[in-house]
This record gives C-alpha cells, structure tokens and sequence, in this order.
C-alpha cells in the first residue's frame, strides 16, 4: 500500500459507494414506511365509515347480529379504565424498580438478578400474562373476571418496558449533576427526586407512553380475565367489562358486513386513543422542558 | 466562619488501588490553598476526602482524620451530608442543573435544604450572584435556563450556587481548567474576594494560578505510575515558588518535568 501525500480528488469508487449506500438507505426508509402507511391508510378508510356519535355513545346492547347501528361505548371505557389501572400499577413499580436498578443498585448482586428477570420478563408472551392472571386471580383466590383482573395482566407486561426505558434515561443522567447536587449537601434521596428525575422527566413519559401503547393493543390476556360482553359496565372492579382489542377481535369473526365496519371503526378508535394519550404526553413533557423558557 | 482544617495521616482507596497515601497538612483559614501536582498525583482524589465526596464513588473509602476546627469529618456519627453542606464544592466542568432557571439553580442547596420565604430566598440569590460577580450579566434573566449562559458564567453560577448555602469553607477542582483566559482572570478576582470570608481550596494545573491566587502552596507527587500519590512540601506559596526546599518541587514548578 502506498502512502497517498497531498490533497487528493474524489475517487470514483468512493463516489460509486457513497451513492450506493445513500440509495439502500432510501429504500430501506420506503420500504418501512410501506407497511406503516398502508396499516394507517386501511384503517382509516375502512372506519370512517362507522365513525359517528352512535358509535362512541352507544354500546352492543340488544343490538342483534344483523342490526346495523350499535357502538363500542362499553369497549372504549373499558380500555381506558383497564390501561389506567394497569399504568397506575405498572407505573411506580416500574419507576422504583429502575431508580433502585441505577442509583442502588451498583451491579450488586440483586441489582444483577432483577435485571436479568426484567429481561425475561420482557420475552414474555402477552398469553401468559394472561393465564396467570387467570390460574392465580381468578381461579386460585376466586374473584371474578373484571376489568381490574385485566390491568393486573396488562400490568405485568407494563412493568418491564417501564423499567427498561427508565433505567435507560436515568444512566443519561451525568453523574456530575448527582455530584452537584451531594456538593451542596443534599441528601441522596432528594438529589434523585429533585435533580435525577426532573432531569430524565421527557424521556421517561416517552417511555411510559409506549408502554402504555403496546398494552393499549393487547387482546390476549383480556379475554382470559376481563372476559366479554355487551353492556355497559363502568365499574372495573365487578363483572365481566369490554375491551377495545377484544371488541375488534369479536365483531371481526361475525359474518355480516356491518359487524366488520365495526371492527374497523374500533381499530381506528384504539389508533385515536394512543395517538390522543401521546399528544398529552409530549405536551406535558413540552410544559415541563426548560428550553421552553429559553 | 471561616474555619481551619487539619488532616492527620489521611489515605484514600478506590477498591484496592491506594490512590493517596499518609497525607498530613494543616489549611488555614480565610486564605487560599493552592493544591498543584502532575496528573493522577491524586489532588483531586484529596480535595474529595475533605467534604467526603470520595466515598460517594462505589468502593472509594478513606482512613485517617481529617478535623475541622474541633470536629472529626470522618467520626462515627457524623452525618456526611452536613459536612458536604458545611464544605462546599466547585468542579471542574461548570455542572449547572439543566431543568432549572438562573435563579433556581443559585436556590438549589436552600430549596433542596428547607424552607425559605420568597423574599428571604430573593436576597440570598441577589447576595450570592453579586459575590460571584454574575449580578449584572443575569439579573434581567434570572428566571432563563442557567444552562443558556456561556461557560465562563456557567461556572460563576456554579460558585453562586456554592457560596449561597454559607459553607465554611469552599473547595474548587480545577475550576478555570474549563474556561478561556477573561473567564479565569474573572474567576480569579473573585477568589481573591472570596477568602475574606470562606477557606478556600484549590487544585490547578496552572502554576501562574497558583502564585497568583493562593497565599500557601501544596505540592503532590507519586513515586511511579500505579504508586500512591504523596504530599512533597507544603509552604508559603512565595517560597514554594522561590526556594523550595524539595528537589522535585523545584524540577516540577521549573518545567523539567510534570
């Protein structure tokens, strides 16, 4: 190999690659976006159909398989009230477990074990959630299908993704902020509430936001613990509730035309619900981000 | 307020490598201190025994004393966040905290701490950024991210945010390493203002700093690579500079080596 001296043109090789990397890039960008859109595009041409007032105010209630009308009212509060639950469970825990993992944790030897678990936990099939739930809460302490049976599943899947993003926004945090803070003799405890998590808040409701839209979508471990129905039932804790996923799943195998215009309006209905809670969510982080004041 | 510091046979450990060995040195207080020394000589390591902010790194510990006035930083019950509160700190990168403004920044250690009233919490920030020299440049702002300023006031607001919890004394890493050279004449100034009322204590590569700034001079030294870092001489920083009576403080402030 000779040792190349002075300022050099542009090889052509090097142009002929840089061209062909840049176009592999583009494809590859096109060809993730191709599903992506087509997914959105469907959705939304299909459900504005249904897309009306009786649909979000009304429930399937004495609305018979060939009866056009009818609504997913009882589905819709079911999932908000089921991700609630399930965030509210989810949330703190998950929180905790990361502070701990990232602020107590030093690769101690429980640190390394309930990191090791989160991971497996995270590999877990939503079905399985679900079946716990169903062997544990249902069957072995004989309390009913509910929607707070539901959340408890939904929460278990929460609450990995809850750490794991976590934990990663909290090792962004430089240690010199942590070091500032000790300087001035503050505690540990309120150096983490004070300095650690407001400095890590964005990240962490993205990563709280994206937990709550992959349980948002789960139908699995719904239909083994909130079970089915038709009627309105606003109390998660008593009887059987409804579910967006499980509302679309349902009207999805009827036969009649109508039953699968609802399954696509409650499809893009759930889409809405997520999009709408991420909205909130980059607004709060946009209220809670200094540069706002900059 | 000013308070003495005395250390007694002092080393520090991170794990099993001894990074500072049987140092022993009396700080005078309301004057500066000027720690110099080749990299890794442990200065640092030294200047984070003092308000014990060497354990706070996993597996760092410390034997020996060290006293301030009458008590034993290092004794059983003492709490090491009322010695961290007493010693105040400035690093060696300013670290302002990002999600705070100006003003909230300065507030840090009073808010984090206790209770103030808004008019009470108003003067102290008034007070400190005026004994940082930063007054002027921000008081139209204060209430703008502290992270928007340039360097040279970043580590202003730094020393604002120190000095505003009242410590007794006030230890600096380093503190112009970061910064061009108006920013540490400005910097400077203010540390000659400051010890009227605080110990100060600082570490520096710069050997003009340190004859200009400080009243007495440690220098720190290690043996060989991998070897514990050693206190060589300590002295008045007009002989430490002129006559020192080590050969390797003289090689080391002359330039031939270090």
């Amino acid at each position: 190999m000779t040792v190349q001296t002075g300022i050099q043109p542009l090889s052509f090789g090097r142009r002929a690659k840089d061209q062909a990397v840049r176009a592999l890039v583009y494809l590859a960008f096109a060809i993730a976006i191709v599903p992506l859109v087509s997914v959105l595009w469907l959705v939304v041409k299909n459900g504005l159909k249904r897309f009306d007032l009786e649909f979000l105010t009304h429930s399937m209630r004495n609305i018979g398989a060939r009866d056009a009308g009818g609504g997913a009212y009882h589905a819709i509060i079911g999932t908000l009230e089921q991700v609630l639950l399930a965030s509210l469970i989810a949330v703190p825990i998950g929180l905790l477990t990361a502070v701990y993992l990232v602020e107590y944790g030093n690769g101690r030897r429980l640190s390394r074990f309930i990191s090791f678990f989160v991971d497996i936990m995270t590999g877990v099939p939503s079905i399985v959630a679900g079946l716990f739930v169903l062997a544990f809460w249902i069957l072995v302490l004989g309390m009913p299908f509910s929607g707070f049976a539901g959340a408890l599943s939904l929460s278990i899947l929460m609450m990995p993704v809850v750490v794991r993003s976590t934990e990663e926004m909290l090792r962004l945090v430089p240690n010199e902020l942590r070091e500032a803070s000790y300087a001035l003799g503050v505690p540990k405890w309120r150096t983490i509430v004070k300095v650690v998590l407001p400095t890590a808040f964005t990240g962490i409701v993205t990563g709280v936001m994206l937990a709550v839209a992959r349980v948002a979508g789960e139908t699995a471990p719904l239909l083994l613990t909130v079970f089915f129905t038709d009627s309105i039932n606003e109390d998660p804790f008593n009887g059987p509730q409804m579910g967006l996923p499980l509302y679309v799943f349902g009207q999805s195998s009827l036969p009649q035309d109508i039953a699968i215009d609802r399954a696509w309006t409650g499809a893009l209905t759930l889409i809405l619900i997520v999009m709408l809670l991420n909205l909130v969510a980059r607004l709060i982080s946009w209220w809670r981000s200094p540069a706002k004041r900059g | 307020m000013a308070k003495q510091i005395e250390v007694s046979d002092l080393d520090a450990y991170y794990g099993s490598h001894k990074a500072i060995e049987g140092i022993t040195m009396t700080i005078e207080p309301r004057s500066v201190t000027a720690f110099i020394g080749p990299s890794g000589c442990g200065k640092s390591t030294f200047l984070r025994t003092l308000n014990r902010m060497h354990e706070v790194i996993p597996g760092a510990r410390v034997e020996g004393k060290v006293r301030l006035e009458d008590q034993d930083l290092y004794g059983a019950s003492v709490d090491p966040v009322s010695v961290r509160r007493t010693i105040g700190m400035v690093f060696q990168r300013p670290n302002p905290f990002p999600t705070m403004s100006i003003f909230d920044n300065v507030a840090a250690g009073l808010k984090l701490n206790g209770r103030f009233s808004k008019s009470q919490l108003d003067g102290i920030v008034e007070n400190s950024l005026k004994g940082a020299n930063l007054w002027n440049e921000v008081k139209n702002r204060l209430n703008k991210p502290g992270a928007g300023l340039s360097g040279g006031q970043q580590q202003r607001l730094c020393i604002a945010r120190a000095i505003a919890v009242q410590p007794q004394v006030l230890l600096m890493d380093e503190p112009c390493s970061a910064l061009d050279p108006i920013s540490t004449l400005a910097i400077e100034d203010l540390i000659s203002e400051l010890k009227q009322e605080f110990t100060i204590v600082i570490v520096t590569h710069n050997m003009q700093q340190a004859a200009r700034v400080s009243d007495r001079t440690a220098f720190f030294n290690l043996a060989a690579q991998g070897q514990p870092g050693k206190l060589v001489e300590m002295d008045e920083t007009s002989r430490i500079f002129t006559n020192p009576t080590q050969k390797a403080t003289e090689d080391y402030i002359t330039g031939r080596f270090g």
